[in-house]
């Protein structure tokens, strides 16, 4: 069974995405993700030629911005509080989970 | 009945994509996914339309002002309200609630209808006599007169509508599919999302996981197949609740030649019997015996790598977090494994234990709550 197994990409810190990655993910211009990094929902790694470089995890967290903003009807800096709060919040849970 | 296949000249081919949460899969791996289901319809004719439905599907009726839990005559200010607060409440980024996607499905699907004026009149010109949940098939003369503009909403948007959203307004919009095509029509494919769980001890060693998606897709005369795959996916090793894991090119299938879009799994941990996660850590509550905690003891510990003698110091109260360094899940940096210790009371039910009891309360005048004492007078 492990012959023919996919191996995908685990999007975490060690990862990276370039800026038209997130661009083709999120069906977004790149206007739009240096709007999330004004506001500092994402942070650049690196800048190699033309082309910005963010860890993994922001791909799934501009996914998050999109779909919040679309459906919600917030601003980006509303977005950017909304995802720090989730985040708190996620913390907290996993906190009171512990014995 | 309508013909429904590529004879039929006058037939434009639609594709209306929408999404399914999938049920769980073989290999107790629970997924759902975003999948495509497809159809052809004719276009501009609810007649046609309405016997497609008839032979093709059983379309339940919904009843839009119920799900925002407004009154029909609501106003448009009303309806944008409702919709807000619901969504905070409901937007499956924010809420806990368990059936969170699915409201939200169907609150925005309520709402891109109540919102637009044309839509909304068309919805009401149904009626009132549907009840929710109930067979809907849309009345023969139903959608003449209304225009329905293109705006409001984009494709991305409506591929999640359900099949009553598609009966009553999906003939006059979408994107043109088959062999009539528009030819010039090229995206890529969407990107599906799915969640897998998967066991704590998958993350320490990494496995391959069998995960089912059940898409429905168009065969080569337009009907509406269910395909299940099956996918086998190596979950590395260190992987974090939460984390996405992506597959390129697994999502739908692109038009004109277009690339496929791509899978995202979500990483969920099955809950465990004994230990929980934050992070990388992992934690364990660890009774122990009054003695143990007092006099000091080596305790085996059961851990995801196997079990662990691990030194109880002398005194330790309850309550106290030990830590066992890297043995966490592993990464850059690997996580810790915490015990944290939970002195259990021994029952007092036989004679030889009240007797124990009974000599501790006279020879070691303890006082649990001296501190309390101490503050009254503070």
């Amino acid at each position: 069974m492990s012959k023919n197994a996919l191996i995908g990409t685990l999007l975490d810190e060690q990862a990276t995405v370039s800026m038209s990655e997130i661009c083709l993910a999120c069906s977004c211009r790149s206007e739009w993700v240096l709007e999330l990094v004004n506001e500092g929902i994402l942070e650049p790694q690196a800048r190699e030629r033309d082309e910005w470089y963010f860890s993994a995890i922001s791909l799934p967290v501009a996914q998050a911005a999109q779909r919040l903003e679309r459906d919600l009807g917030v601003n980006i800096a509303g977005v950017a509080l909304a995802l720090e709060l989730l985040e708190e919040i996620r913390f907290l849970r996993a906190q009171l989970q512990q014995p | 009945m309508l013909q429904l296949n590529s004879s039929s000249q006058n037939t434009e081919a639609k594709l209306f994509a929408r999404a399914h949460y999938v049920a769980p899969a073989v290999n107790d791996a629970l997924v759902y996914t975003r999948t495509y289901n497809t159809w052809r319809t004719r276009e501009n004719d609810p007649c046609a339309l309405a016997a497609f439905f008839q032979v093709r599907h059983s379309v339940e009726y919904k009843d839009y002002y119920k799900i925002m839990a407004l009154e029909r005559g609501a106003s448009q200010d009303e309806i944008k309200r409702a919709y807000r607060k619901l969504a905070r409440k409901f937007h499956p980024d924010v809420s806990t609630e368990p059936d969170a996607e699915k409201r939200f499905k169907d609150l925005a699907e309520a709402y891109a209808v109540l919102r637009d004026p044309e839509k909304r009149a068309a919805y009401d010109e149904l009626g009132t006599n549907w009840k929710a949940g109930k067979e809907f098939r849309p009345p023969p003369d139903w959608g003449s007169g209304f225009e329905f503009g293109g705006s409001g909403f984009d494709t991305r948007d409506r591929s999640t509508y359900s099949d009553f959203f598609e009966s009553l307004f999906g003939q006059r919009q979408g994107f043109t599919y088959g062999a009539s095509a528009d030819r010039h029509f090229r995206a890529r494919g969407e990107d599906h999302h799915a969640k897998v769980q998967v066991d704590l001890g998958d993350a320490y060693s990494g496995a391959t996981r069998s995960i089912s998606l059940r898409t429905p897709e168009l065969d080569q005369s337009g009907h509406v197949v269910t395909r299940d795959r099956t996918l086998n996916v190596k979950i590395p090793k260190g992987v974090q609740q939460g984390q996405r894991i992506r597959l390129s090119e697994q999502g739908a299938p692109g038009h004109g030649g277009e690339r496929p879009g791509d899978l995202f799994l979500e990483i969920q941990f099955r809950p465990h019997r004994l230990y929980t996660v934050v992070g990388r850590d992992v934690h364990l509550k660890l009774p122990v015996a009054p003695w143990e905690a007092a006099l000091g003891a080596t305790i085996q510990v059961p851990t995801p790598l196997g079990p662990v003698d691990m030194k109880i110091p002398v005194g330790t109260e309850s309550g106290k977090k030990l830590r066992l360094k890297n043995r966490g899940i592993p990464g850059q940096p690997p996580g810790d494994f915490y015990v944290t210790i939970d002195i259990a009371l021994p029952p007092a039910k036989s004679d030889t234990a009240r007797k124990l009891y009974e000599s501790m309360r006279r020879e070691l005048n303890f006082n649990p709550r001296a501190h309390l004492e101490a503050n009254q007078h503070e």
